[in-house]
């Protein structure tokens, strides 16, 4: 079902993954990817950054409990090989690998798992990964000084673990992304470790130029039989798409994330055209609006900004078709969308009646805080100025950067704002960001309160039936929509080129720039050695 | 001369200290802080407790007092961001920016100076508008588009350079993005030089040796060339702290690992240690480059003395 929806938005990527898997992959060659989000890697301790961009090297050098499985468009287990389920859903049984090496030579423990999510959840370190290590019971406690180790988590011996949680969820999408890689946990307490990572990822570290690159060579003890394929990876920073465009057509690179611009300029170019691949990220691109602020209290002038804006119009002009419409919050690619949903319709005329309705025929003004980026900030936002002030509503920028957004919409401090925010992939987990009593700090950021909501939204964590809980979450998006907290922009298409002899890139919702890179090789046309 | 240059070190001490203490007060003053970029989680405790280890939950003078207190160390902090000692990340980035940077210099003088030279003995003629036009092009143009164009021409039109990246170090990375940052101190020189050497020729004492028989390449050499260098000398030294501030863009484009790219990863993250240490390295750049200049004055001209 989930892939289903991925191939009918992947089109030439998927065609270029069936190719790849129809070839015997080649062992050797390097694999030349970019990291395209602007600044340079934040860290060599994935655990003390959140940042995509860190991530993408991170895929390569260490590796969680979990991992996303692009193809099943799930987490799907890695460090463990089996998951035994019991305490009514609240109890995990782990059987952890035997045969899982760090890149210095030791075998991986439950010691090592048990140091990992204890070192997370230090807290007067803040690690960004604690919000999913806090699923473990008991981990809180480990958080605030309380406890010295997390309850919750328990040897049973070498290589089996058991793991209480404090919430009836799915823990792979708690513990598949980099923030909670296991670290080894002899080296890692080292002060070296920092300049010389160690993890249990496909390829280990063997150079770091700040700002420049990231250079990993294959780790023969990989778990996995044959895998790697490739000797080498070098992960170049590039955050100019202009630079990447030209290196990509000088075959300097293997892989560049296109924005706008370059998508509709490769898809015109008969020699690029095969290179790209695109999916449905789980993002929402959206416009929030404070309640607090008079008239968007009332649900009818949030219902008349949505049918106020022709969005279609914005995304196929100003996005280039590099986006998709969105409908509620739920992305595409989320398990519980439900396709027969439909977006609200340009219809000023609509707009107006239920201004008019909730006491604005006149119209009201706002100011409208933005970013500058040019997917979900100030080009946008100047494209719909016009089709509010057209139903009277005058919208006043405030344009700010995107760390100062990233506060302002945490705080409150904003009548609107527009901003891109994770929508998956845990469905449950991306619509209890509308749940009352998830703080606005958290991802509440338009401090949404419906007691319905909640109602659904708690129902679906307590069904164990995952049919009935894809029909609760599918409620509870359709109730979103009706009471339209935000403007429903669209969901980010991510999309990449890939030059023909990079084979076995996977269409990531997650972010697809995120590969398991072991599942990646060159064949003989690569002109890297 | 020993003299003149302890009170120049000396003096360099409170411009140190302004520039301190300006980029402190104006990152306690902008909106935004590191922790919203660090983590967006639900516990508004971990912000505090976030902001209680890297120190942001003293006041501003408290934190400054500290700084200074470490500056007199020699340590310039540990980086918010990478958690690592901000003298590592800089002395990580240091040398790939000075490799730029003087590469981008050698370019200038080499093509610019000879150019105004050259310009300047035949005023108004094909040479000299030839020159001036290049001169004029390379001021205008934005460094960005010129990286991109010399990115296309020499890396994907004739295939003979890298387009992106530091590699080894090696020449064939530095080539492109040191002609892209030195076009434009190039065209500075070659009007400063062309502008200095019509000024010279028409003075007093050039007459003076021409009426005494003294040959045109003797007049060039001896009396032109020495005179206009003090000008282009002071040029060259205003370029050089100006390239480290253009350093930014040029080497944002080409992945050039340098302190250009740390400053602007470091403002955009609010990695406030990192940020005042570059712009402390660069500052300290600026004013040893002046002081350099100041004694090559004495050196190329003996009339100067060092007062």
């Amino acid at each position: 079902m989930m892939f289903k929806t991925i191939a009918i938005v992947a089109g030439l990527g998927l065609a270029l993954t069936a190719t790849a898997e129809a070839q015997t992959p080649r062992k050797g060659g390097t694999i030349r990817m970019t990291a395209p989000y602007g600044s340079s890697f934040t860290s060599l301790d994935i655990h003390t950054t959140q940042r995509a961009q860190d991530e993408i090297y991170a895929k390569a050098l260490h590796r969680s409990l979990y991992i996303w499985n692009s193809a099943e468009g799930k987490p799907v287990l890695e460090l463990a090989k089996e998951d035994v389920v019991s305490g009514g859903g609240l109890v995990h049984t782990f059987k952890l690998r035997d045969d899982a090496y760090f890149h210095s030579g030791r075998k991986m423990t439950a010691d090592d798992v048990i140091w990992s999510y204890n070192r997370i959840m230090d807290g007067s370190k803040a690690y960004p990964g604690a919000r999913y290590v806090r699923v473990i019971e008991g981990a809180a406690a480990v958080e605030k000084g309380q406890a010295k180790e997390i309850s919750g988590l328990k040897k049973i011996d070498d290589f089996t673990i058991e793991m209480k949680l404090t919430e009836k969820v799915d823990p792979g999408f708690y513990f598949f992304t980099a923030l909670t890689s296991i670290y080894p946990a002899d080296e890692a307490a080292k002060e070296s470790f920092i300049q010389k990572p160690i993890g249990l990822g496909p390829f280990k570290f063997v150079e770091h130029v700040p700002g420049s690159r990231i250079v990993l060579e294959r780790w023969d003890r990989f778990y996995k039989p044959g895998k790697p394929y490739a000797d080498k990876i070098v992960v170049s920073v590039m955050g100019e798409a202009a630079a990447r465009d030209v290196a990509f057509r000088n075959k300097e690179i293997d892989t560049s994330v296109l924005g706008p611009a370059q998508y509709v300029a490769y898809q015109s170019d008969a020699d690029l055209k095969g290179t790209i691949v695109e999916v449905a990220e789980v993002f929402t691109r959206y416009m929030g609006m404070n309640p607090n602020f008079k008239p968007f209290s009332d649900k009818r002038v949030r219902q008349a900004i949505n049918y106020a804006i022709d969005t279609d119009l914005i995304i196929n002009k100003l996005v280039k078709g590099k986006a998709y419409r969105a409908t509620s919050w739920l992305p595409l690619t989320a398990p519980g969308y439900d396709k027969a949903m439909k977006p609200y319709p340009y219809d000023p005329a609509k707009a107006k009646q239920l201004l008019s309705e909730a006491g604005y025929a006149s119209g009201f003004e706002f100011e409208w805080t933005t970013s500058q980026n040019e997917s979900w900030g100030l080009p946008i936002v100047s494209a719909v100025i016009p089709m509010l002030d057209k139903v009277g509503i005058k919208a006043k920028v405030k344009q700010v950067e995107t760390a100062v957004l990233a506060e302002v919409v945490r705080t409150g401090d904003y009548q609107a704002f527009i901003y891109s925010q994770a929508s998956g992939p845990d469905p449950q987990a991306a619509l209890k960001c509308f749940h009352s009593a998830t703080p606005q700090s958290a991802c509440n950021y338009t401090t949404f309160k419906n007691a319905e909501l909640d109602k659904i939204i708690d129902e679906a964590g307590q069904a164990d039936d995952p049919a009935k809980r894809i029909q609760l979450l599918q409620k509870a998006n359709a109730l979103l929509y009706e009471e339209a907290p935000v403007w429903f922009f669209n969901y980010n298409k991510a999309v990449m080129a890939v030059q023909p002899w990079l084979k076995g890139i996977q269409l990531n919702a997650t972010e697809l720039t995120h590969q398991n890179v072991e599942d990646l090789w060159v064949d003989e046309a690569s002109p890297a050695k | 001369m020993l003299a003149f240059l302890i009170r120049r070190l000396l003096q360099t001490i409170p411009t140190v200290l302004a520039v301190v203490l300006l980029v402190f007060v104006l990152f306690s003053v902008v909106p935004g802080s590191i922790v919203s970029t660090m983590s967006d989680d639900s516990d508004p405790q971990v912000e505090l407790r976030l902001k209680k280890q890297l120190g942001l939950d003293q006041p501003v003078y408290m934190r400054f007092g500290t700084y200074i207190a470490q500056l007199a160390t020699g340590d310039f902090g540990t980086s918010f961001r990478t958690r690592e000692p901000v003298t590592t990340m800089i002395a990580k980035r240091a040398w790939p920016t000075l490799q730029l940077i003087f590469a981008s210099m050698a370019f200038a003088v080499v093509v610019g100076v000879p150019l105004g030279f050259v310009a300047a003995l035949r005023p108004g003629g094909l040479v000299d508008t030839l020159a001036m036009i290049v001169a004029v092009s390379g001021l205008s143009i934005a460094k960005f588009w010129l990286g991109l164009m010399l990115m296309y021409l020499f890396a994907l039109k004739l295939g003979w350079l890298p387009s992106f990246g530091y590699g080894d170090g090696g020449l064939k990375y530095l080539v492109l993005p040191a002609l892209a940052l030195g076009v434009s101190p190039m065209a500075l020189l070659a009007r400063t030089t062309r502008a200095a050497v019509l000024e010279i020729m028409t003075a007093d004492f050039v007459r003076t040796a021409r009426s005494k028989g003294m040959s045109e390449t003797r007049v060039v050499k001896w009396h032109v060339m020495r005179n206009a260098l003090v000008l282009i000398l002071t040029t060259m030294g205003l370029q050089f702290g100006a390239l480290m501030g253009q350093a930014v863009v040029v080497e944002k484009l080409f992945s050039w690992p340098g302190i250009g790219s740390l400053l602007v990863d470091s403002v955009l993250q609010r990695d406030i240690p990192a940020v005042q240490g570059s712009i402390l390295v660069v500052v300290l750049f600026f004013l040893a480059i002046n002081l350099l200049i100041d004694v090559l004055y004495g050196v190329i001209d003996p009339r100067i003395r060092y007062a």
